[in-house]
């Protein structure tokens, strides 16, 4: 509720202005991406140093007890805990114990700190030092903050990937040129491209987050890669800190971006023109096709986008022009012009794009604007569709996989869904 | 610290909101971080809302921590005046502006608003939810009825005679379980005794409704968890009576009429009269006979654990084994019910405690909150769902009331459906040898054609399941005869028996069960 409010910002690397807003924020906070990442990373466990809220979110995120034991947990600090500093270390070490005790088929440990662990200064990176010295290396102990103060949504999983990056051993200076894929992605996902990237000649491919923290790849100075997700500033900064270099390149959703995608990793591993045509031609066509079957549904409908996963710019490029639809304002939660310098040039001139949020003003817009579709979070959806609004959920583009050649259908229909649906109900 | 996996109840903070979302006309301002914002979705998502909450949370970040987060909130508090124009609003921190200590009360009233502005002080790092809801509600009711106080020690004044008695609804929530159809169901009763209902709240009121409370002759408390606070002060400040009996099932809403009939002063022999509810008949049809004695266990809020207890025992013949509740602040009529069952009462919030015991009590039936629901799956013991928390699903689209006498009947079903039907479980024992059956059939009540539908989770679960079932493979096995055997037991009941006679032999440490074994279980388990 910053006083100054809404303010049209043009900056230097690209000629369209922001509009950066700075008051109620309707997003998840990082801790949400241990959803995913616990499922993807199989041997670890994600513990949360935090409050009931913090535990609740997670329940209610997570669309509620689907393991009897997943693998994430929350250590909710009490009261006691409160009174002073000393006891909630042995606390929390008396947690680890326990749930060591009860899986020890952990590995991996990530100790997660929120927002009332941050503001108390309950010191996570000394707790996983401390505790390190008892259980490693049965089971490492890593930590990163989720929390709501310092990330938003999908910058969990980068503050997660973060984490991990000094542990990936090290690839020495000589080493032949490898890739390494950054951000997670479904096991489908992640099989599609690595056959592909063995057709091209290129490799090997390491791929981070591994699904077992034990195969971790090596990086160094001959390590070059590609991001698969736009929301890992933080983890590309590390990895370039390592020696690592960033290839640049649209992010793979549908046929032109995972094309581009591709074609950035093609290039810098030497592979010639007609062999990458020769490898990519038939996921291109298929990938065509299947997008071919919405292009009549959701050509030139308009499009809104709430912030959620930072996902939304890499769609409205894909939505606009593959599918022609109109875009009616991206809402980023953070726009990292670095990360996606590539995709901001494939932008159709003059769209409105906002950063930050103020929630109640962003609703005003939308409802003025009437898109035919908007993507917003789940507390938005159901009041949005109550006022007339087709809205499709943020969270879905999250947890489905749709990158790549033969997920690029699966991504349209996402959209043209709730847009079918619309159409067909008559009560 | 607590090591939580699951939790019944979220934060007291969700407790207010589930006061000012249930409300017209209120706005609750919370100092809370971004992620806190989740809570929404509990109402748009669960309850199908079509409204968002009445909330505005501040989101305020570290970069702003020792800097301005106090004036965020002041802006955030006098943004959400303008835009909504509430009659009354509320303010308070979640657990992390708790510890920044910026005094949204006092924050608040430095804005000088021309409204009544309620400062909430709930404690996250000590309570939880419901205590939130009931807090929040009674300092309502307290900034807004208080005003219209009689001076203390003034007699209420006779009722008019001319006109009839009427009373206020007390506790009904946003997210509530059934509070909607309770409601309806409960005026409706009320009306048929010749009492009108004045205000109903939190749900559906306004804070001008609150203010008028003092004016109704008496308090009917729905959800004590909720409203127990507040009309003990309503008794104490403006005289109101308080009625005690929840009228969940038959006899207590039996005993709810007395009750209230005897404090407005009106005849409740028209009401009782006839067959109110089915339920009674129901039960006492033959083909109710199959329900004597099975095994029930019970866990959920403190108010309907205590009345499904009754029912299941006095009204459906079960045998309550076991019975709990994670309402910590209602433990003592938990532990009273249970006396009477001669069971001990469970008190606990951790899920993992209530799963241990449904497994070492082995149930055929377990009434819970959607959590149990989960454990009974794994567990493969029927279950039903009778108090919040709750998903989706238990929000349904037709009227489902659990009070008065239509809710009486809705429980008969819902308890006794997941349950193999009386007369079809005979004749499935009789033709279980034709030729056209076969184990696969459910039984047609379960409807879903043959095989039982897999959903999501169950197809996610069976990574346990797997797991499970091998570990016991390994401490067991079946000889072929004891197998057989096995084979001859109808279907339905062949699971329990296997895993009966499983446990049964790993409990004594055999490596194999033999046909003895399986009698020998069978003659433990049996009653
Ligand atoms: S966003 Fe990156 S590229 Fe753009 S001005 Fe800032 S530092 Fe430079
Ligand atoms: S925003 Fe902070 S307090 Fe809220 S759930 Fe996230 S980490 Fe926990």
């Amino acid at each position: 509720m910053n006083p100054a409010g809404v303010a049209r910002v043009t900056t230097g690397c690209s000629e369209a202005p922001v509009l950066r807003e700075r008051g109620q924020r309707e997003v998840f906070c990082g801790l949400t991406g241990i959803i995913w990442l616990h499922r993807k990373i199989q041997d670890a466990f994600f513990l949360i140093v935090g409050s009931r809220t913090c535990a609740h979110l997670m329940q209610s995120a997570a669309g509620v007890m689907i393991f009897a034991e997943p693998r994430f947990a929350t250590a909710v600090i009490e009261e006691r805990d409160l009174a002073g500093m000393a006891d909630a270390n042995e606390e929390l070490d008396r947690v680890v114990t326990q749930l060591l005790a009860r899986r020890p088929e952990i590995k991996l440990l990530f100790l997660v700190g929120s927002c009332p662990s941050e503001v108390i200064k309950l010191d996570l990176s000394r707790a996983a030092g401390r505790l390190n010295e008892k259980f490693a290396p049965t089971t490492r102990i890593l930590n990163y903050s989720g929390s709501g103060i310092e990330t938003t949504f999908t910058q969990g999983e980068d503050a997660c990937l973060a984490a991990l990056v000094p542990e990936m051993p090290e690839a020495p200076a000589e080493a032949p040129a490898s890739l390494l894929v950054v951000g997670s992605l479904a096991d489908v996902v992640e099989d599609q491209f690595r056959r592909l990237f063995d057709d091209l000649g290129v490799g090997p491919v390491g791929f981070l987050p591994p699904r077992s923290s034990t195969e971790l790849p090596a990086v160094g100075p001959n390590t070059r890669f590609l991001m698969a997700q736009p929301y890992l500033a933080d983890t590309r900064r590390i990895l370039g800190k390592r020696g690592a270099q960033a290839l640049q390149a649209p992010f793979p959703f549908g046929a032109e971006g995972t094309t581009a995608w591709l074609k950035a990793a093609a290039d810098c591993f030497g592979v010639d023109e007609s062999r990458f045509s020769a490898v990519t031609a038939l996921g291109r066509e298929r990938a065509k096709r299947a997008l071919s079957h919405y292009q009549q549904q959701l050509a030139g409908k308009s499009i809104f986008f709430f912030p959620d996963s930072q996902l939304e710019i890499p769609l409205a490029r894909f939505l606009s022009r593959e599918l022609s639809m109109r875009i009616a304002e991206i809402g980023t939660p953070y726009l990292h012009r670095q990360n996606l310098a590539a995709e901001l040039d494939l932008l159709p001139e003059g769209v409105v794009l906002s950063e930050g949020q103020d929630v109640d003003r962003q609703l005003d817009r939308a409802r003025a604007a009437r898109p035919d579709l908007t993507v917003c979070g789940l507390g938005l959806a159901n009041p949005l569709e109550a006022e007339g609004l087709t809205t499709k959920w943020a969270i879905e583009l999250v947890f489905t996989p749709i990158q790549g050649y033969e997920q690029a259908g699966d991504l349209a229909e996402l959209f043209a869904r709730p847009l079918n649906r619309a159409a067909r109900l008559e009560v | 610290m607590q090591l939580t996996v699951w939790t019944y109840e979220g934060p007291p903070h969700v407790g207010a909101m589930r006061i000012a979302t249930a409300m017209d006309g209120l706005h609750y301002v919370l100092h809370a971080p971004q992620g806190d914002t989740y809570a929404d979705l509990l109402f748009t998502m669960i309850e199908r809302r079509n409204k968002r909450p009445p909330v505005t949370y501040t989101t305020f970040e570290a970069r702003d921590l020792g800097t301005d987060t106090a004036e965020i909130f002041k802006n955030a508090a006098r943004e959400a005046y303008e835009r909504f124009q509430p009659q009354a609003m509320l303010v308070g921190a979640s657990c992390t502006a708790e510890l920044i200590q910026d005094d949204p009360g006092g924050l608040a009233k430095a804005l000088a608003l021309p409204i009544p502005v309620v400062p909430l002080e709930l404690p996250s790092y000590q309570r939880k939810e419901n205590w939130g809801a009931s807090e929040t509600f009674y300092h309502l009711v307290r900034a807004l009825a208080g005003p219209h106080a009689p001076a203390p020690g003034t007699e209420r004044p006779p009722r008019d005679a001319g006109r009839r008695p009427r009373c206020n609804l007390l506790g009904p929530t946003a997210l509530g379980f059934r509070h909607r159809d309770d409601v309806a169901e409960i005026t409706r009763l009320l009306d048929r005794l010749g009492i009108d209902v004045a205000v109903t709240a939190p749900l559906g009121a306004t804070p001008a409704d609150i203010a008028r409370l003092g004016e109704a002759d008496f308090n009917v408390v729905l959800y004590p968890e909720i409203a127990q606070t507040a009309a003990g002060w309503l008794t104490r400040t403006f005289r109101q009576p308080a009625t005690k009996t929840v009228p969940i099932g038959c006899g207590a809403t039996i005993d709810f009429v007395k009750e209230v009939a005897e404090i407005a002063g009106v005849d409740p022999t028209a009401v009782l009269a006839g067959a109110p509810s089915r339920l009674p008949w129901y039960s006492r049809s033959v083909d109710s006979t199959y329900l004597t004695g099975k095994r029930v266990f019970i866990f959920g809020d403190a108010t309907h654990v205590v009345a499904a207890a009754r029912i299941a025992d006095k009204e459906l013949g079960f045998k309550v084994v076991g019975l709990g509740t994670y309402s910590r602040e209602f433990a003592r009529d938990v532990r009273a019910a249970a006396e009477s069952y001669g069971v001990e009462a469970l008190i606990t919030d951790d899920y993992l405690e209530v799963e241990e015991k449904v497994a070492e009590l082995h149930p055929e039936l377990v009434l819970g909150t959607q959590m149990e629901r989960h454990i009974a799956k794994r567990l493969r013991v029927p279950c039903a769902v009778i108090s919040a928390p709750v998903h989706v699903q238990d929000f349904p689209a037709r009227y489902s009331p659990q009070m008065g006498f239509e809710g009486a009947n809705v429980i008969f079903d819902t308890l006794v459906h997941p349950l193999m039907m009386g007369l079809e479980e005979h004749l499935l024992g009789m033709f279980r040898g034709d030729f056209e059956f076969h184990d696969e059939v459910q039984p047609s009540h379960l409807g879903h054609g043959a095989a039982p539908a897999q959903d999501q989770t169950q197809i996610k679960e069976t990574e346990n399941e797997k797991a499970e079932i091998a570990n016991v493979a390994q401490a067991v096995t079946w000889a072929a005869e004891a197998e057989q055997e096995l084979r001859k037991i109808p279907f339905f009941v062949r699971g329990k028996a296997r895993r009966n006679t499983e446990r049964f032999a790993e409990e004594r440490g055999l490596a194999t069960i033999t046909v003895e074994t399986l009698y020998d279980a069978k003659a433990h388990f049996g009653r």
